[in-house]
């Protein structure tokens, strides 16, 4: 259990890879051996490029029959000892929610890449967006918390998704690599290390208890088959096993999954700042448009305008912290997104400086220059 | 057939039975046979895992058994079973799941576990209406059966799960009703042995929810109407369509091969 080194099993060198082939060697090098998935454009590279892989390391690979049973059988996978992975897009991602919710109420280390495309409903399958930030945290029904992360190049999609993989087994809880098809199938150079940094779970000894757990910390988790009797369920009723009150349980365990994640949120949390010395404006970007942002903020800091941008790698728990610092540090927050402002009503939660929400829902990637035009008007 | 099943429970359940399955259920015996067929073939419960759903069935393993219970979503136990199966074989998986789990909600995961001949025993429990959300109507009512949203009478067919599961490619398939008790724990002693997908049509009974709104309410009058229904694949031999329309065929429908 807990942190510890291994070996690359990638030769360690500079690969030049798909940003899917970089989710998919992520998860090998993290010890993903359990994948399940369904086919689901732009997802469907990853599942393919880990059905390849799989025989390699001794993996298992399934498509199953649909999104809700490839969720379903990661889950299982996952209680029988496994670092496990899906993969899939808006509608897939839809059809996953209520087994998100099981996920989070069993304390369930899984991982999801979720590839976004234009929606609603069945949208565009081969053009951008970004707009699935809030199902992604409010997907399933009740108060529950997930991690999720938002890579912008190719480098990162390996180093995060072995995050995710070690903040899933850390934390007990849905992962979910929140990333667009402009990164999943853009193709980069990659620094593979010699060494890797992996977290394996703390795993349970002797017959597992009944009822709660003693207080807010992460439990270590129980596996099938090892005698520990182990009781999961979705259910909070029977969650108590007639030891508890009903009411009791049901307040335990919304709040202890809140406090689990919330309390440790500084240490999850991962952020970049680039020229905030001195910067009347700031950017806030993530995913693809951090990159467009950063050239425009590059660009313009040259012509000697005081700009500088901050770049949310982690966006649920939500960055609260550093937006209410820079929002207080600054007269205005630039916001592109290609989606309606999600992360953009986010951010004002937490500043009363002045937010301005750049919308671009027409399936394109936003260009350097909208962003510096916009910014221009600004300054 | 009296025999001490204490050692299957978790010490803080066999002292004072806290089954909240409602007098008369049928779900009660089924449990008391799975335990039996386990306890014969000498199997090791910490090897087993009881994979169930939602709905009345769900309250036969847990949170009693002395074994690992994963308790999943409504229809989604196979997905979660096929997980856990694949990542570590040698987990024995038994589910005793409900009509509504396998045969609405689950039917296409039940279809697709059985063309896997994934290495499960499943036990469908068949007390032929929706119990646990309180009587409606469900895919094996039978026709005209009134149920809480059947005022008028189910208008369709039941659904015949074991036929669909053999279609699908299952390895061991068989139907018995609780009144043949020791034919099911004979059957699911078989089920348990055969490598693949095995199937058991447990027919059970619902006096709560189906029996007082169709005139069987006492368990005694749905033991009756289930001996009156279900006839023996020899008894079936020689009836004319006419005569089997409401008939349910027990027995072993297929043991091996494919």
């Amino acid at each position: 259990m807990g942190f510890k080194q291994v070996k690359s099993i990638l030769p360690p060198q500079t690969h030049y890879f798909s940003g899917s082939d970089a989710v998919v060697e992520g998860a090998i090098a993290s010890g993903c051996r359990y994948f399940a998935g369904y086919p689901l454009t732009p997802a469907t590279d990853i599942a393919e490029g880990f059905s390849a892989r799989a025989k390699d390391v001794g993996a298992v690979f399934i498509q199953m029959e649909d999104e809700i049973a490839s969720i379903c059988s990661i889950i299982g996978a996952s209680w029988a000892g496994a670092k496990v992975m899906t993969a899939t897009s808006g509608p897939g991602f839809s059809l996953m929610q209520e087994a998100i919710g099981y996920a989070a109420v069993t304390e369930t280390p899984i991982v999801i890449a979720l590839i976004q495309r234009p929606g609603p409903s069945t949208g565009q399958g081969t053009t951008f967006a970004s707009a699935d930030i809030m199902q992604c945290k409010w997907g399933s029904q009740g108060d529950y918390q997930v991690i999720a992360l938002c890579p912008w190049s190719v480098q990162e999609m390996y180093d995060q998704t072995i995050n995710a993989f070690n903040l899933a087994e850390q934390y007990r809880v849905p992962v979910i690599l929140l990333s667009e098809a402009a990164i999943s199938r853009l193709e980069e150079r990659v620094e593979i290390k010699e060494e890797i940094r992996i977290f394996d779970r703390a795993k349970a000894t002797g017959v597992a208890a009944l009822g709660l757990p003693p207080d807010n910390q992460v439990q270590p988790m129980p596996i099938f088959g090892k005698g520990h009797q182990t009781k999961v369920t979705g259910s909070l009723r029977a969650y108590s096993w007639g030891l508890t009150s009903d009411k009791a349980v049901q307040e335990m365990v919304v709040s202890r999954l809140h406090h689990k994640i919330m309390d440790n949120r500084d240490e999850i949390i991962e952020y970049d700042s680039y020229y905030r010395e001195g910067a009347e404006v700031v950017v806030i970007a993530y995913g693809f448009t951090a990159r467009s942002s950063l050239l425009a903020v590059k660009a313009l800091r040259q012509d000697g305008k005081k700009v500088g941008m901050l770049r949310l790698k982690t966006i649920w728990p939500f960055p609260d912290r550093v937006v209410a610092k820079v929002g207080s540090e600054v007269k205005k927050l630039f916001i592109p997104e290609m989606n309606m402002g999600q992360v953009a009503g986010e951010v004002m939660k937490y500043t009363c400086s002045k937010v301005i929400s750049y919308s671009q829902t027409n399936g394109d990637s936003i260009q350097p220059d909208t962003i510096i035009n916009e910014l221009r008007r600004l300054l | 057939m009296a025999k001490d099943l204490a050692q299957y429970f978790r010490p803080e359940y066999r002292s004072t039975p806290q089954s909240p399955l409602c007098a008369g259920c049928g779900h009660g015996i089924v449990l008391g046979l799975i335990l039996r067929a386990i306890d014969e073939l000498k199997i090791n419960m910490d090897d087993m895992l009881f994979v169930n759903g939602i709905g009345c069935c769900m309250w036969v393993p847990t949170p009693q058994f002395a074994a690992d219970v994963l308790q999943t979503l409504h229809g989604r136990a196979l997905a979660f079973a096929t997980g856990a199966k694949l990542f570590n074989p040698k987990l024995k998986i038994l589910s005793f799941l409900g009509d509504g789990d396998l045969g609405d909600i689950g039917g296409n995961h039940l279809i697709h576990a059985a063309r896997r001949n994934m290495d499960f025993t499943i036990i469908l429990g068949n007390n032929m209406v929706y119990g646990l959300t309180g009587g409606q109507v469900a895919n094996t009512t039978p026709e005209g059966a009134l149920t809480a949203t059947t005022p008028l009478g189910n208008p369709y067919r039941p659904f015949d799960m074991c036929k669909l599961v053999e279609a699908a490619g299952a390895t061991y398939v068989a139907r018995y009703s609780i009144l043949q008790p020791f034919l099911l724990i004979k059957s699911i002693k078989k089920a348990l042995q055969t490598p693949g997908f095995a199937f058991i049509e447990a027919m059970s009974m619902c006096p709560t929810q189906f029996g007082r709104r169709n005139r069987l309410d006492t368990p005694v009058e749905l033991l009756k109407f289930l001996k009156d229904k279900c006839i023996t694949k020899k008894q079936a031999e020689g009836l004319s369509p006419e005569e089997l329309k409401d008939k349910i065929i027990t027995g072993e429908l297929k043991n091996g091969g494919s």
